[in-house]
């Protein structure tokens, strides 16, 4: 146990270390940025103003507002106290509304988006590559390609084609936003039709894309673990066809749980694009209109949600690799 | 090494991402001798012209011409210039005249004309329709009528003021397209600035490719020396690197990518820099996987021997570590140089790509085929063709990959 203690202690530490370096950066790498949005904003609300000590006095009380006026280190205190409560300011974009408000309101529709849809992906994915590890032959011949191809077009290009020949051509789903842009989100069915039906077309794009990528890289580990050396040893005891089949599936599920477990971490990066081209209103748009109208505050908010994400899926798979496969452990005491 | 390369030439798979890869750079090369000149130059006035040859109508008008008298000539020119609302409109008459349509198909120009001629009666006003219908009607007769006639039309030349007819042109005049000075095939039309879209993905693919090895190169470099150290230093350089890989990983690259595309400016954000600073982001599992790789080789015994006999640090890396690991960085290199290209395609999606003015890459095309809705105005060309070749060369280099893991791991045989 003593092993072990020591080896989470280290994995730990340096975790941390990770986690504030990462806080940091977020904070910094978006401000470094020479736009300077709060004279935007102050031109924008004093617009046709001309009395410059007024316009001054908007911009200072602006400044005031966004806490801009400080020097970057004592910014950064703030930025942590508040965030540890879950206040990360006001967005400058969306003025006045709050950071936590635009996100909380965008991470709801990633996630109905992103979670099915990887799980899905995921599952047809691994289904798909056992079976043509098992099977081979013609069955083998016909996936490999089409799978591979699949996996090669790139996110923004599935999205594309799908809009273009479901929702331009054939017309069966929409091609914009989360729902029809004549509605207001509450619980009805006719509100739930049209977000069912907004929903089709980024679902299926993910879908698509990932299970060639998951049907290659499953068919590969068990065709790598039909050969081990067990499996010949299992066959020549005469242990039956079915349960070996069973013990060289669950090894070559262990590299695809970690490919899981990474995609969920990295899931709301990983979408930008197809969600920007559908105008889906998830977290990846909003990070994109983040980027693009230079609003900090809500740049770090995101990037620092996907930072630890990523981190706590890394971790719990460092840590759940440590019992699960010790030799991952001894590697570390060499 | 010649077995090894003879080896790898002998797996379908590889041979055949190899033959597609190949034949990608050929076309790259070879198209640009056929029709030089720069691929960003403005063909086109107007957005998205669609593909197709092009013929002068001024050159035409002059060049000498031939009588053809073809039997479908009439009905076919008809047919183009009947457009779909006249059509319905026509069936409309019909119905408001009480005509039976059941067995009328709207696409047969024949049998509508026919219907048309026989029914139509310019001094017959049916009940409810508006004076506007009834010109209209009357107009589109007319109009009928003229093209079928075959009118001749009067070329006229302005000398001094006042039109000269120069020329008559029948509806059995034909020009030879070898006969007229300016003929342009376009086969994959004009994007939203008018540019050869051909032309330019030939060149946008060049430059795609140009960034997938700089980031490739660049990438494999940096990971390949810190998985080297970490995996075969170990302790605190192993903990220290992975701490650095772990921030790499964990921070989304484009957020460095932002920061490094402001700071640097719109004017230098040539191709190379965007190509470099994907490199700079992309590195993290090639870092992770050569020091698994290399911790699994570190006790070998010719290593360990190596160490007794006192070689150096660095010698021990190149000649005891690197040739093992050599089949696996060849293939991670590959693999950079196909995520290389996706991510300058995603990064110029979102605006922070290299300068529109100087470089065409394929991300470029997309990004600008999409800022112009080319999906939802039916402008297949613009964009189609450029998802069509990353999908291409990310596939064919991934195949190639797919071969070389079979050669070098011989238990992923088929």
């Amino acid at each position: 146990m003593k092993g072990y203690r020591k080896y989470f202690g280290k994995k730990i530490f340096w975790f941390v270390l990770t986690f504030i370096a990462a806080v940091i950066l977020n904070f910094i790498l978006p401000r470094l940025m020479p736009a300077d949005p709060v004279a935007s904003i102050t031109g924008k609300l004093a617009g046709g103003n001309t009395d410059a000590q007024a316009v001054a006095q908007i911009y200072e009380r602006y400044q005031e507002e966004f806490g801009t006026n400080l020097p970057m280190h004592q910014q950064f205190f703030k930025f942590v106290k508040n965030a540890i409560h879950g206040n990360f300011g006001l967005s400058f974009s969306q003025y006045p509304r709050s950071v936590s408000d635009i996100i909380s309101s965008a991470i709801g529709w990633t996630i109905a988006l992103q979670l099915p849809a990887i799980l899905v992906g995921w599952l047809l994915g691994n289904l798909l590559g056992a079976l043509a590890a098992y099977i081979r032959k013609g069955f083998d011949k016909v996936l490999l390609p089409v799978s591979l191809f699949l996996s090669n077009v790139p996110a923004f290009g599935m999205a594309v084609v799908l809009l273009v020949v479901f929702g331009v051509y054939l017309k069966v789903a929409p091609t914009a936003g989360g729902y029809a842009f004549d509605m207001i989100p509450h619980l009805s069915w006719d509100f739930i039709k049209s977000v069912i039906s907004h929903y089709q077309l980024p679902f299926w794009s993910i879908v698509l894309v990932s299970i060639g990528g998951q049907a290659v890289g499953m068919r590969s580990m068990s065709i790598y673990e039909l050969n081990a050396d067990y499996v010949k040893y299992s066959r020549f005891l005469g242990i039956k066809d079915r349960k070996i089949v069973g013990y060289v599936f669950r090894n070559a599920m262990l590299p695809q749980v970690t490919g899981l477990a990474l995609s969920i971490g990295t899931m709301v990066g990983g979408a930008l694009v197809a969600e920007i081209i559908f105008s889906y209103p998830g977290l990846g748009s909003t990070m994109y209109s983040a980027v693009t109208s230079a609003d900090y505050p809500l740049i770090s908010a995101t990037t620092l949600i996907i930072t630890v994400m990523v981190l706590i899926v890394t971790f719990l798979l460092d840590i759940i690799y440590g019992f699960i496969d010790p030799r991952v452990k001894a590697a570390q005491f060499e | 090494m010649k077995n090894t390369i003879k080896q790898v030439f002998h797996s379908p798979k590889f041979v055949g991402g190899f033959v597609i890869f190949v034949a990608i750079l050929l076309t790259m090369i070879i198209y640009p001798l056929f029709n030089p000149g720069n691929p960003l130059q403005q063909v086109s006035v107007g957005t998205f012209a669609r593909p197709g040859t092009y013929v002068s109508l001024y050159d035409a008008t002059k060049a000498t011409s031939n009588t053809l008298r073809l039997p479908d000539a009439d009905e076919k020119r008809v047919a183009a210039s009947l457009s779909a609302e006249d059509r319905v409109a026509m069936v409309e008459y019909f119905t408001t005249m009480g005509i039976d349509i059941s067995e009328l198909d709207t696409e047969d120009t024949d049998a509508l004309l026919q219907m048309w001629d026989d029914n139509y009666d310019p001094s017959v006003r049916p009940k409810g329709m508006t004076s506007a219908k009834v010109n209209y009607y009357k107009r589109l007769n007319t109009s009928l009528q003229d093209l079928k006639s075959g009118d001749t039309l009067v070329i006229a030349e302005e000398v001094d003021g006042e039109l000269v007819e120069s020329k008559k042109i029948t509806t059995t005049d034909y020009v030879r397209t070898g006969a007229v000075a300016n003929v342009k095939t376009l086969p994959l039309g004009t994007d939203n600035f008018g540019r050869d879209v051909l032309k330019e993905l030939v060149s946008a693919t060049g430059t795609s490719i140009l960034i997938g090895l700089i980031a490739g190169v660049v990438a494999t470099l940096i990971g390949l020396t810190f998985g080297l150290l970490a995996g075969y230093v170990g302790g605190f350089l192993d903990d220290f690197i992975m701490f650095i890989t772990n921030i790499f990983t964990v921070i989304p690259g484009f957020v460095l990518l932002i920061l490094i595309t402001y700071s640097i400016g719109q004017e230098q954000r040539g191709a190379a820099v965007v190509a470099t600073v994907i490199g700079l982001t992309g590195w993290t599992w090639t870092a992770r996987s050569v020091r698994s790789q290399v911790i699994s080789l570190r006790n070998r015994d010719h290593v360990n021997l190596s160490k007794l006999s006192g070689h150096s640090l660095i010698r021990i890396i190149l000649t005891d570590i690197l040739p093992y690991i050599a089949s696996y960085v060849v293939m991670a290199f590959i693999l950079q140089v196909s995520s290389g290209i996706l991510a300058e395609a995603q990064l110029s999606m979102l605006g922070l790509g290299p300068q529109t003015t100087k470089v065409p890459t394929l991300g470029l095309m997309m990004n600008w085929a999409m800022l112009y809705s080319a999906h939802t105005n039916g402008s297949w060309w613009a964009y189609f063709p450029v998802i069509l070749v990353i999908t291409l060369i990310s596939f064919s280099l991934n195949l190639m990959n797919t071969g070389l893991d079979q050669v070098f791991n011989p238990t992923l045989r088929d």
